[in-house]
């Protein structure tokens, strides 16, 4: 300890545990974060985890935030080193002036450690083993063990643990005792032996309000049985499993008939995504509200359903939870990558409305929506979130609910309509708004039947080869497509304090580290309009967002900048307008890079007058 | 791909069924398939056995999936509604439709291509899974609509018409549908007729996965000396174990049956099916000795047909799911939402 003063900070620091897959600290760590926020200070924890059940190595990242910055920061304040395999990273990787601490029961040689960091050793493997016998229990309770010395170590209430390990294990006496005199046995030893607090501290605040703490697969989940889903067909894929398990689960909790017990949905883990989506597909043709879930890897398998979706137009929602591609890609780091494969997937001319959430509160609105998006719309809707949103808890506002609410179910031509005469072509366009009327099979003993198919067929359904009537039908997915913009939700705009030339398109998860950085960029000079995008296509608020600036840049997760590649195609704008910032190494996008990007940019433009500089 | 209007009249003496409906209701648009095609014989058998069991045509969904035999729906049932899907792929639409309304008589048409080889996972799937339908694959052992090439149905040994020699191994998807569990299983042949419609009809009652391997000869393609689906080869080598009537509701038992002759099969909707039996020794209750059978007799070149195998108390997939009785996709927003107390208790649980 020689070069650098130690960090000192109150509520906003970045914790990192480095632990091995399999060895049970999840749930330690997810109670450490859970505390802190206990604390009313709002934290944003991120799994890093490896394609693996056990062994490999994985880490759990909590960012305390007073101010609230739920983006990752980058950087390691304190890094609770509990992986030999990954030590030399983990050490490097602590800020100058940060903190490490480690299982001290085995000597470790100077050369180990850094002269610029504060070294914390516990003998977390001496206190376990002498206190338990059986081999799992040490295990799993020198993680309470290290979360009980980190709470001195920060100074943390251990009566707001205490109360998250008794919500845990409420009505399992043992395990609630054994759990709490573990928390005090590492909390005391760190007492007794260390200067606590450090530089490093939590303090009680009050900046958490009524905000709630959930993944955004949950939030989705939960939005399709909000929405209304009855069927859903899925193929386990990372990140998305949790989407069908979180809905099977919440199912299980609402969705039982009271009476009878029998469920109100069905739900079936297909053989793959082809049966999946083809599941999907055949309930919405019958007039049940289905989705799927699913990643990058299954988008490319039901490509083909989905052009029949499009062409023969049969509602189908997919959640897309985007991870790194292409082909296995980093199956367990995430992205924003599935942008130009989602909206034109699969062959011949096709466009898919895709919605952009930026946490799990919207995810959960997105997804209840994106069913009455589907049946007004009869074709499919991709719900795209990101491992980032989908598999981190994320701290976002409460959940909410209009029970006035009633299902917009579309254009369906029900008997009685039939009955009275009305002109039934399922695909005639009556209204001009391109979107026709659908009946549902078994509607009418001799009225409304069709044939549904993914051939070219005429505005009665019936089989054309004609190249006339082939065209009139493409067209007029196009008008419904034009309908849709104005149906999706629309683009949030915030304007910097002082008129500006610069703007910035962002979307999905990139949102709480755009926000961020937006503070950062002012701090430097640089003043940007915000433009979020939620949905595509894009509303005509995206031209103008377009036209009122000299530069746009455009910040996403991806190599390619896939959204700009889609505003240019669907706006026709000058590319050289449009300037990308692009992360793509499966890390969170963090406000650091986004500001120093956008602003080595902003420098570049601002050229120095050059009698100016000469004077 | 129809273009001749089918003519509506019809002679007024037609003969009605119980609901009041001739013959002509159950039909569809004109065939395109080629004249003589097997599969407009099973067409007409289908058509047949829904007027005979008095279905109303519209509670009938029909799905299919590309290829000769899944354009024939086309051809059956006009006023129901239809589904030609993706290839390989109606095993999975019609699984999610069926989840989505119990109500419905669910009707799967395939070909040996769409369920032997693009759609031979889906078609195992969806009979593990006993999806409440009837699985009919109009197998001809060739790939028609692209001229001529084998299928994964096509015996080792015949020879496609261009004269090459198929070295495959066949797929005997009526084997492997009793492996699977499949809990109606049959083989019949597009040109016996007098087998075939019963065998429909039994299978619509039939509560849980019903498959029917139909032989049903390509009269373009497939119909020459040297093929083992030729109209010749298949009537020379059927081993019919049993013909059978279907019973339902007030029917009187009209046929008089010598004694020991027939086996009697009551199907959990209370109809009987009536076993002819033509092999004295055959059980078409007992799985594993069906597959032997049909193996032993595969291995002497015979095609088995018949009522191979029924479980007359057969569980379907929403059985398994424990699905409320009420159709899904009639519920609404007051029985599917929970609401917005709910959700704020939701909230309270995760802070």
């Amino acid at each position: 300890m020689s070069d650098k003063k130690p960090i000192s900070s109150v509520n906003d620091f970045v914790v990192r545990f480095a632990n091995v897959n399999g060895s049970g600290s999840a749930s330690a760590n997810e109670m450490f974060a859970r505390a802190i926020l206990r604390h009313g200070v709002p934290v944003s924890p991120r799994n890093i985890f490896p394609s693996n059940i056990q062994g490999l190595p994985t880490w759990y990242e909590v960012r305390v935030t007073e101010d609230g910055h739920l983006g990752a920061r980058g950087g390691v304040d304190m890094m609770v080193a509990m992986n030999p395999q990954t030590w030399d990273k983990d050490v490097a990787g602590i800020e100058p002036g940060g903190y490490l601490f480690y299982d001290s029961t085995k000597p470790m040689p100077s050369t180990k450690f850094r002269d610029d960091i504060t070294v914390i050793g516990v003998p977390l493997t001496a206190i376990t083993n002498s206190t338990y016998t059986d081999p799992r229990q040490r295990q799993l309770f020198k993680n309470i063990i290290y979360l009980g010395a980190l709470s001195a170590l920060l100074d943390m209430d251990p009566k707001l643990i205490e109360q998250l390990i008794g919500e845990q294990y409420k009505g399992k006496e043992k395990l609630l005792s054994s759990n709490v005199h573990a928390l005090h046995l590492g909390r005391d030893w760190a007492l007794q032996n260390l200067k606590c607090p450090t530089g490093l501290r939590v303090k009680k605040s009050d900046k958490v309000g009524d905000r709630i703490f959930i993944e955004g697969n949950s939030a989705a989940a939960l939005g399709a049985v909000y929405g209304g889903a009855t069927v859903c067909a899925w193929y386990p894929i990372t990140p998305s499993s949790s989407v069908a398990e979180a809905f099977t689960a919440h199912c299980k909790k609402y969705r039982h008939d009271p009476e009878t017990g029998k469920a109100k949905y069905a739900i079936v883990q297909g053989e793959d995504e082809l049966a999946s989506i083809g599941i999907v597909i055949g309930a919405s043709w019958n007039g049940a509200r289905a989705f799927t879930a699913t990643s990058g890897p299954g988008i490319s398998l039901m490509t083909e359903f989905i052009g029949l979706s499009y062409f023969a137009e049969i509602p189908a929602v997919i959640m897309n939870i985007q991870r790194a591609g292409p082909s296995t890609g980093m199956p367990t780091r995430t992205q924003q990558c599935d942008i130009i494969a989602c909206a034109y997937a699969s062959h011949g001319d096709t466009k898919h409305v895709l919605l952009f959430p930026e946490d799990p509160a919207e995810a959960f609105e997105f997804a209840a929506a994106a069913f009455d998006l589907a049946e007004r719309l009869q074709t499919t809707i991709f719900l795209m979130l990101d491992l980032d949103i989908g598999m981190n808890h994320r701290l976002c506002r409460p959940l909410k609910w209009d029970d006035a609410k009633q299902y917009d179910r579309g254009k369906v031509m029900t008997a009685e309509m039939l009955e009275e005469g009305r002109d039934f072509g399922r695909y005639l366009d009556v209204d001009g708004d391109g979107i026709p009327y659908r009946t549902y099979p078994g509607t009418h003993p001799t009225k409304g039947s069709y044939f549904t198919r993914g051939t070219s067929r005429d505005r009665y359904a019936r089989y054309s080869e004609e190249g006339s009537v082939y065209a009139d039908n493409m067209q007029r997915l196009v008008r419904k497509f034009e309908t849709a913009q104005d149906l999706v939700p629309r683009p949030l705009q915030a304007n910097a304090e002082r008129p500006t030339k610069y703007g910035v398109i962002y979307f999905g998860s990139t949102s709480p580290a755009m926000d961020e950085a937006i503070g950062l960029l002012e701090a430097r000079g640089h003043q940007l309009d915000r433009l979020r995008i939620r949905a595509f296509p894009f509303h005509s608020s995206v031209a103008s967002f377009l036209a009122e600036h000299d530069f746009v840049y455009v910040v996403e997760q991806n190599r390619d900048a896939q959204l700009r590649q889609l505003i240019v195609n669907e706006n026709g704008i000058d590319p050289v307008r449009l300037v990308p910032i692009v992360h793509y190494d499966g890390s969170p996008i963090t406000a650091r890079f986004i500001a120093k990007a956008i602003g080595d940019h902003q420098d570049h433009l601002k050229v120095t007058p050059l009698r100016k500089a000469v004077s | 791909m129809t273009y001749i209007a089918k003519p509506k009249f019809h002679h007024p003496g037609l003969k009605k069924n119980e609901l009041g409906y001739t013959h002509r209701d159950y039909e569809g648009k004109v065939s395109t398939l080629c004249a003589g095609c097997g599969h407009d014989s099973i067409t007409a058998s289908i058509i047949e056995a829904c007027y005979e069991l008095s279905i109303e045509p519209h509670r009938v969904a029909k799905i299919s999936g590309i290829g000769c035999s899944s354009k024939t729906p086309d051809y059956f049932l006009g006023n129901s509604h239809g589904f030609n899907t993706v290839h390989g792929r109606m095993p999975s639409v019609l699984t999610g439709a069926n989840l989505a309304n119990r109500d419905l008589i669910y009707l799967g048409v395939s070909g040996d291509g769409d369920s032997a080889s693009i759609g031979f996972g889906q078609f195992a799937h969806s009979i593990r899974r006993g999806v409440n339908m009837t699985y009919i694959v109009e197998n001809n052992g060739v790939y028609g609509l692209t001229k001529g090439q084998f299928s994964a149905t096509a015996d080792r040994g015949s020879k496609s018409k261009k004269g090459v020699t198929n070295t495959d191994n066949a797929i005997d998807l009526v084997a492997i549908a009793l492996q699977l569990g499949a809990t109606f299983v049959a083989r019949s042949f597009s040109g016996d007729k007098t087998q075939l419609v019963p065998l429909i009809a039994a299978a619509i009652r039939h509560k849980g996965a019903s498959f029917i391997d139909v032989i049903s000869p390509c009269i373009a393609f497939n119909n020459h000396a040297g093929s083992t689906k030729s109209f010749d080869y298949v009537r020379e080598h059927n081993d019919a174990v049993n013909r059978l009537d279907v019973l339902v509701g007030r029917d009187p038992i009209a046929v008089d049956y010598a004694p020991g002759t027939v086996q009697m099969v009551e199907q959990h909707d209370g109809s009987k099916i009536a076993l002819r039996k033509i092999d004295a020794d055959y059980d078409p209750h007992d799985r594993l000795g069906a597959q032997t059978f049909l193996q032993k007799h595969a291995a002497k070149g015979q095609i088995v047909t018949g009522l191979l195998y029924v479980d007359p108390d057969a569980e379907d997939l929403h059985a398994h799911l424990d699905t409320v009785a009420t159709p899904l996709n009639t519920l609404e927003a007051d029985t599917l939402c929970p609401g917005s107390a709910a959700l704020d208790k939701f909230n309270a649980s995760l802070r």
